[in-house]
């Protein structure tokens, strides 16, 4: 049971969560790991029991986002899946531009690197940052995604802005590096050298 | 201090094009940028990349989760709401 609210108070809640609940699905779905509509369900009665400390209305739409990510990362917590734990071993320095000129999937192409973005459609894109370990993804979708500046994702996340942007440096390298290994598993590049090569660089390198 | 090289420069990209650099750093891969040019393809493709992100992960509210969670919302603020999976 949650509190009752006033009427005003309570159609104000209403409209913000209408409003955000197409965004807050999405979020749930990218974040990933957890029953998107049972995350999206527990953040709105979250923020029904703490809406009088939402002193802005405008700031609203950042309020909910806050309560689903420290949801999300309770949950996974709760089921030791430690979304806040960085690898001991961190992965090394890694760049698809680079590989892509080395390793030239695409030979008969002059524009090698347009041609590798091209071939992940919306479903490649969404299995690969599914790849990436939670703290990286969480970091990825709020800064890339969502669109929140590295200051506002650190308030969001209680952590120095340092620690975010060194954060999105390594999850951004992670990204690159489940994209390369992605495609060569999934076919998108043609080629058996080239998936020889994304075998290789996968052992090598994660 | 010394010119940076396309390692240090391309480590550096993404949190240049976030202005998450300092003052020093910044101007020190726009230098960079200036005269390399296989950097600048990298920046370009670094723009590239994070626009994928953002335009290639759509995902839709299917109508009967949007029900369901619309029902919801139309209890929040009674003192009634309970979770629908209990």
């Amino acid at each position: 049971m949650v509190g009752a609210l006033g009427a005003s108070e309570r159609a104000a809640l209403r409209q913000l969560a209408r409003h955000e609940l197409p965004r807050l699905y999405a979020l749930a779905r990218r974040l990933g790991g957890v029953d998107a509509e049972d995350l999206v369900q527990e953040t709105l009665l979250r923020a029904c029991r703490s809406f009088g400390s939402l002193r802005d209305l405008a700031a609203g739409p950042k309020w909910l986002t806050t309560i689903l990510t420290n949801t999300w990362r309770d949950w996974l917590r709760k089921d030791l899946r430690e979304p806040d734990a960085v690898p001991v071993e961190e992965d090394g320095p890694f760049s698809l531009y680079r590989i892509i000129e080395e390793e030239d999937p695409f030979p008969y192409s002059d524009t090698l690197h347009v041609d590798m973005l091209g071939a992940f459609s919306e479903h490649d894109v969404r299995e690969v940052l599914q790849r990436v370990p939670p703290h990286y993804r969480l970091t990825l979708v709020l800064r890339y995604i969502e669109g929140y500046a590295a200051t506002e994702v650190a308030e969001m996340l209680d952590r120095p802005r340092g620690t975010v942007m060194s954060q999105l440096h390594r999850a951004r390298q992670r990204f690159e590096r489940e994209m390369w290994a992605y495609a060569g598993e999934s076919g998108l590049l043609a080629g058996a050298a080239t998936t020889g090569a994304l075998r290789g660089e996968r052992e090598d390198g994660s | 201090m010394a010119p940076m090289g396309c390692g240090e420069a391309v480590s550096q990209l993404w949190e240049f094009l976030d202005d998450g650099l300092g003052a020093t750093d910044h101007r020190r891969v726009e230098e960079h940028l200036a005269w390399c040019l296989r950097c600048c393809g990298e920046v370009a493709f670094a723009r590239e990349l994070r626009g994928l992100l953002r335009t290639r992960t759509g995902i839709t509210l299917p109508d009967d989760v949007r029900g369901r969670l619309e029902h919801l919302i139309d209890g929040m603020g009674e003192g009634t709401e309970e979770r629908s999976w209990t």
